[in-house]
């Protein structure tokens, strides 16, 4: 999609995939041919730039045909560079600005704690965006009002877009940022279906705290040249890169 | 021209009329919510937090999730109404209204509350005489501005029943109860308070009862001054300001900045289609120290200041 485009966000598209992927086909209730089912499981894909994993994901749901991923970021395509609820189904909110993710997943989640709903709601964010400060004041609420329904994964590959993270504007100790903030925190390997599938399907009931995980990945994760390699935040593979980065994946 | 008594003597705070009406529709739709940032008292909102604790979120001083939340308890299937200083609901949580709201296309329902300069002496970071610019230029965020109780009542009231994402915007200015002969509230809709042809006043919120008191003492000189209440500022009645220009002057008067709000929106209505002699009242900017009153009396926003803006406009024709 990204090399068809032209444009896109590969690294942080494959630290996410395998997270999206075990929520997909996995942890998250919903039918992608009833979108605004009240009963539904939400999940708020925070990191909003990272459409070339989450629409592949989407597709393969069900959400839209397949096909429609060659018109990723097209003139009036439904896939725009960053997701849009009024365009597509099984988009919660429109995101791409960082830190937005959180605030609204929260508010959902207060909306299914008030009618004692048993959906879900999980929030997917970058690791740099948690600079963002509207994250912090959301945990805060969320963690006042023991969100138990609300779970926040941490898309912890530790590069954002210009350098590492630590070296920017560090978040370490994450965990105990977001213990101190009233949240219940687990730290897995976020790109091991088995960690991710038993951490975000187990039941949230009775744990009287909103979860957040934290998982390593690394971005650009799949494809050698990518790895772990902070020019590949944005960036768009030539004939070769593109030939050997799908040599790689298959 | 003469006009009738005000129905009700007396001034009034429009958010007990927001608080009253609130209230009211809460009892009738459980899916109604309110949302605030430590702004239960300045809202007016304590009789409903006592009648329904369970139904009001406070995040806290915290205005980027006040706004966000409200997004999020509307993906829930709630109608919240999102109440706080209307300095700080818009331009502390600008993004926010922005993606959450506007783009999303949300149904929720903004209160910027003691909007205008309300909080006088407190200064231009309390001031929200910008809150209108920045709005209006989401097309599709529903931009009401009230004039007096019986309006506010009716803005709210629509706002509840529509779908989709509106801001109301609610001094804490006394005003009194404007007279109508024909009370009836639509939002987009211009409101008629007084019949003129030399010229038209168009206001809104603080500024319509002194717009009429302007226009009646124009009327005793001889001079007739249409008087419209613009409560809508998006989607904006555009048939009422072409209808306005054919007097040949116009005059626009609201408790904001004159860049960008009211006074804009009918300009860029007006030259677009039948220029004729303008005047945009209201602040130029930062304003000086001094009461909502002073500062009001200090820029001309009083009945002889608009007598006056109408005189020279006509002059221009």
């Amino acid at each position: 999609m990204v090399y068809e485009a032209q444009l896109g966000h590969p690294g942080g598209d494959f630290s996410s995939a395998d997270i999206l992927a075990a929520l997909y086909f996995g942890v998250l209730r919903f039918d992608p041919t009833k979108p605004g089912d009240p009963g539904r499981d939400r999940f708020v894909m925070s990191k909003g730039h990272c459409t070339g994993a989450f629409y592949a994901v989407l597709a393969a749901a069900g959400y839209f045909p397949e096909a429609e991923l060659t018109t990723y970021m097209e003139p009036q395509s439904r896939l725009n560079g960053h997701p849009n609820r009024n365009y597509l189904p099984g988009v919660e909110t429109n995101t791409g600005p960082l830190g937005h993710g959180l605030p609204v997943a929260t508010g959902i989640a207060i909306a299914g704690q008030m009618d004692g709903a048993d959906f879900r709601t999980f929030v997917l964010t970058g690791d740099g965006e948690l600079q963002e400060g509207s994250n912090w004041e959301a945990a805060l609420t969320a963690g006042h009002r023991k969100l138990e329904n609300l779970t926040v994964i941490i898309d912890r590959n530790r590069l954002q877009q210009g350098a590492r993270t630590e070296e920017t504007a560090s978040l370490d100790p994450l965990d105990d940022k977001w213990r101190a903030f009233g949240w219940h925190v687990e730290t897995i390997d976020g790109h091991d279906p088995d960690q991710l599938l038993a951490m975000l399907s187990a039941s949230p009931k009775g744990r009287g705290k909103p979860l957040c995980v934290i998982a390593n990945t690394i971005k650009g994760k799949g494809v050698s040249f990518m790895h772990d390699n902070v020019d590949w935040h944005h960036g768009v593979p030539n004939k070769e890169q593109y030939e050997q980065a799908m040599a790689e994946l298959v | 021209m003469s006009a009738a008594a005000p129905a009700e003597a007396g001034l009034f705070d429009c958010r007990d009329s927001f608080a009253a009406t609130i209230e009211s529709l809460a009892e009738q739709d459980a899916r109604i919510v309110t949302v605030v940032s430590d702004s239960v008292g300045s809202s007016k909102l304590a009789g409903f937090r006592k009648k329904w604790p369970e139904r009001m979120v406070n995040v806290g001083i915290a205005e980027q999730t006040l706004v966000a939340v409200g997004a999020g308890l509307a993906n829930g299937g709630k109608v919240p109404f999102v109440s706080a200083a209307s300095c700080f609901i818009t331009g502390r949580a600008m993004e926010q209204v922005k993606a959450d709201i506007a783009y999303s296309n949300v149904n929720v329902k903004l209160i910027g509350q003691s909007s205008g300069v309300a909080y006088g002496e407190l200064g231009p970071t309390h001031h929200s005489i910008e809150d209108m610019a920045w709005l209006r230029l989401f097309n599709n965020l529903t931009l009401i501005v009230p004039a007096d109780p019986w309006q506010t009542e009716q803005a709210i009231r629509a706002a509840a029943v529509m779908d989709g994402p509106v801001f109301v915007r609610i001094s804490r200015m006394p005003v009194p109860a404007l007279a109508r002969k024909h009370a009836r509230f639509e939002i987009g809709k211009a409101e008629t308070l007084m019949e003129g042809n030399d010229a038209a006043i168009i206001a809104n919120g603080t500024m319509v009862h002194r717009a009429v008191a302007a226009a009646r003492a124009l009327a005793v000189e001889g001079i007739s001054a249409r008087v419209i209440n613009m409560a809508t500022v998006n989607p904006l009645d555009e048939a009422a300001i072409l209808a306005a220009a054919e007097t040949g002057a116009i005059v626009t008067v609201e408790e904001h900045s004159v860049r960008g709000g009211l006074g804009g929106a009918v300009a860029e209505i007006v030259t677009a289609n039948t220029p004729v002699p303008m005047r945009i009242m209201g602040f130029p900017g930062f304003v000086p120290t001094g009461s909502a009153a002073w500062l009001m009396e200090h820029f001309g926003l009083t009945e002889t200041g608009i007598a006056d803006a109408v005189r020279q406009t006509i002059a221009r024709k």
